[in-house]
């Protein structure tokens, strides 16, 4: 007997599959193929292999622009790292211990920042640390810092610090949550246990919990770096597509949609722009690719 | 009782530093809001108090609202967002259902190909998605955001909503069927309606980036008709970035709509977010 094709099945598949195909990964497909084509001022495009990839790595009036927002990425990128996700944990052990009043107001509170947003939240820290406005002076004078105070945003040694903070401000929710989620999982029984061979909160926290929780502590560190390899937002809002100063806090993001769209004297480029976003992929997917093929898969052995 | 005291201590740390650091979670967004009421004198003068009777003044938001259709921009963000939301978890659920439910050559792949769109940013593709919205004559048209956006939301809420609907039970699949209920009518009458607080989950999360998104509107939808908020912001501050009430409204108005809509949705979302994680 011969079954009939299975209509309902092409029904409840067709319209998703149609919609992210046309608008998501064939576009995505597209870009890496137009990475091996050149734009003529006539708009004609013709394939030239690697050249603009060479262009890019290589040629002075690109590469420096090109390494600048690469550096300054991977700086951000770590101090995002290494700011948030500490911190998240700090909030998320507090905030898992038994019998915390109020924990999940804090919860909510702390989580409110992220779901601002980015061009917003720009905007609220420009303003509180506007040297004209004088806000953050005054809070450091109370507690006698207010020497200290510097325009940190218009300094081209702090002002890439100043922004990857003021994304820490905002985004800690995030982590905080998943680990705040993945603490509480931890069944009772086993801190129980380490209790009563007399453990220390301190000694359960670093022998017992934390190890039980690194799964979750690789999905936040991927997620930070997806995040921040494909970061625009924040800069454009703040600093423009300059990224300025001289070009102190470009990022990949920033750096391909002036590649993209042109500023100043420089006329835009898809086809450079689409060599830039290619790259951009390949750095995101290898990162993905260490975390599913090295952390993930050794993270589950050890987990069980 | 040298226990207790270090119990008391610890507990006081606790609440120091969680309270600390909510304190500071809110402090720039009430800061920009109470002075967001204030008259210029008071916002440079004592931007930390309360207005008073004296510094009162809405004169920030009458400009906001006279020289820029805010309303119109919120409009154009939340026609975006729900028609969006709509589809992303229709068609989610749909597809969800179909590949979890059913077993066909090359459903296994299928499930991978959809699923790839969740670690890569769809941002990526912008040069030829510009070029498609070009070709389709869709530049400065809401249906062009909102057909990128279900294009990103779908690969997330087709995973999430998956792993509910495998948790439906079986028996109740299989009974429809013996009854000869159509394989349509099983779907929207008895899985969607089950699966409907996973469905809500989904919306949350898929609803706040498309609401905040920079990148989009400032490419595909830049014109002054099609301006969402986030975009119509950042045109606005760039323009009047000398006028500190209009610039303090208008940042008030855009984040006010999301303080109302966390107001009521914050319990769900973080239980979604407790829940996801959890898996």
């Amino acid at each position: 007997m011969k079954r009939a094709f299975p209509w309902h099945i092409a029904v409840f598949l067709a319209p998703a599959f149609l919609i992210y195909t046309v608008f998501s990964a064939l576009p995505l497909l597209d870009t890496l193929r137009l990475g091996f084509f050149t734009t003529y001022d006539s708009g004609h495009q013709t394939f030239v292999g690697l050249a603009n990839y060479i262009k890019l790595l290589t040629d002075p009036d690109w590469s420096a622009g090109f390494w600048n927002a690469m550096h300054n990425n991977i700086k951000f990128f770590l101090i995002v790292m290494f700011v948030q996700n500490p911190i998240a944990l700090l909030l998320a052990a507090l905030l898992s211990m038994h019998g915390v009043r109020g924990a999940k107001g804090y919860q909510t509170l702390i989580f409110l920042p992220t779901l601002l947003s980015v061009v917003i939240i720009g905007f609220i820290w420009q303003l509180i640390l506007s040297p004209l406005w004088g806000v953050s002076e005054k809070l450091m004078g109370f507690v006698g810092l207010a020497d200290w105070f510097q325009p940190w945003l218009g300094d081209e040694s702090s002002a890439l610090i100043t922004l990857s903070l003021i994304s820490v401000w905002q985004f800690v929710g995030v982590p905080m949550m998943l680990i705040y989620a993945s603490l509480i999982a931890i069944p009772d029984e086993i801190i129980e246990a380490a209790r009563i061979e007399g453990a220390s909160s301190w000694h359960i926290f670093w022998t017992i919990r934390l190890p039980l929780i690194l799964p979750t502590l690789g999905l936040v560190t991927i997620l930070t770096f997806v995040g921040n390899f494909n970061a625009f937002d924040l800069i454009y809002a703040v600093k423009g597509a300059i990224a300025g100063p001289n070009y102190s806090t470009d990022l990949l993001g920033t750096f391909f949609y002036r590649t993209f769209f042109g500023y100043q004297s420089q006329i835009g480029s898809p086809t450079m722009g689409a060599a830039v976003a290619t790259t951009m992929f390949l750095i995101i997917l290898s990162g993905v690719g260490v975390y599913f093929y090295f952390i993930q898969r050794k993270l589950q052995r050890f987990a069980f | 009782m040298k226990h207790k005291v270090t119990r008391a201590a610890g507990t006081g740390f606790t609440h120091l530093v969680l309270g600390g650091y909510t304190l500071l979670a809110l402090f720039p967004i009430l800061l920009v809001i109470i002075n967001s009421v204030k008259s210029k004198d008071g916002i440079f003068d004592s931007p930390l108090s309360l207005p008073t009777a004296e510094t009162w003044s809405l004169v920030g938001f009458e400009k906001v609202l006279a020289k820029s259709p805010f309303i119109h921009f919120f409009g154009n963000s939340l026609t975006v967002t729900l028609v969006s939301l709509v589809l992303i978890l229709v068609l989610g659920a749909m597809a969800a259902w179909a590949l979890s439910e059913y077993r066909f050559r090359g459903s296994k792949l299928l499930a991978i190909y959809m699923a790839f769109g969740i670690m890569v940013p769809i941002r990526l593709g912008t040069v030829s998605i510009l070029e498609l919205v070009v070709k389709l004559e869709l530049t400065n048209t809401l249906t062009a955001l909102i057909l990128v956006y279900v294009a990103q939301g779908l690969p997330l809420a087709i995973m999430i909503l998956g792993e509910f609907i495998q948790q439906v039970p079986k028996e109740l699949k299989e009974a429809a069927r013996c009854d000869g209920v159509g394989e349509f009518k099983i779907f929207f009458q008895i899985i969607l309606p089950l699966i409907r607080p996973a469905v809500a989950t989904v919306a949350v999360f898929t609803m706040v980036p498309i609401w905040n998104d920079l990148w989009f509107p400032l490419i595909l939808a830049p014109g002054e008709e099609t301006q969402t908020v986030t975009l119509g912001v950042q045109q606005f501050i760039g323009q009047y970035v000398t006028d500190w009430n209009a610039v303090l409204a208008s940042l008030s108005l855009a984040v006010l709509p999301v303080l109302v809509m966390y107001v009521f949705a914050s319990r769900q979302l973080i239980r979604g977010i407790t829940a996801g994680a959890v898996k």
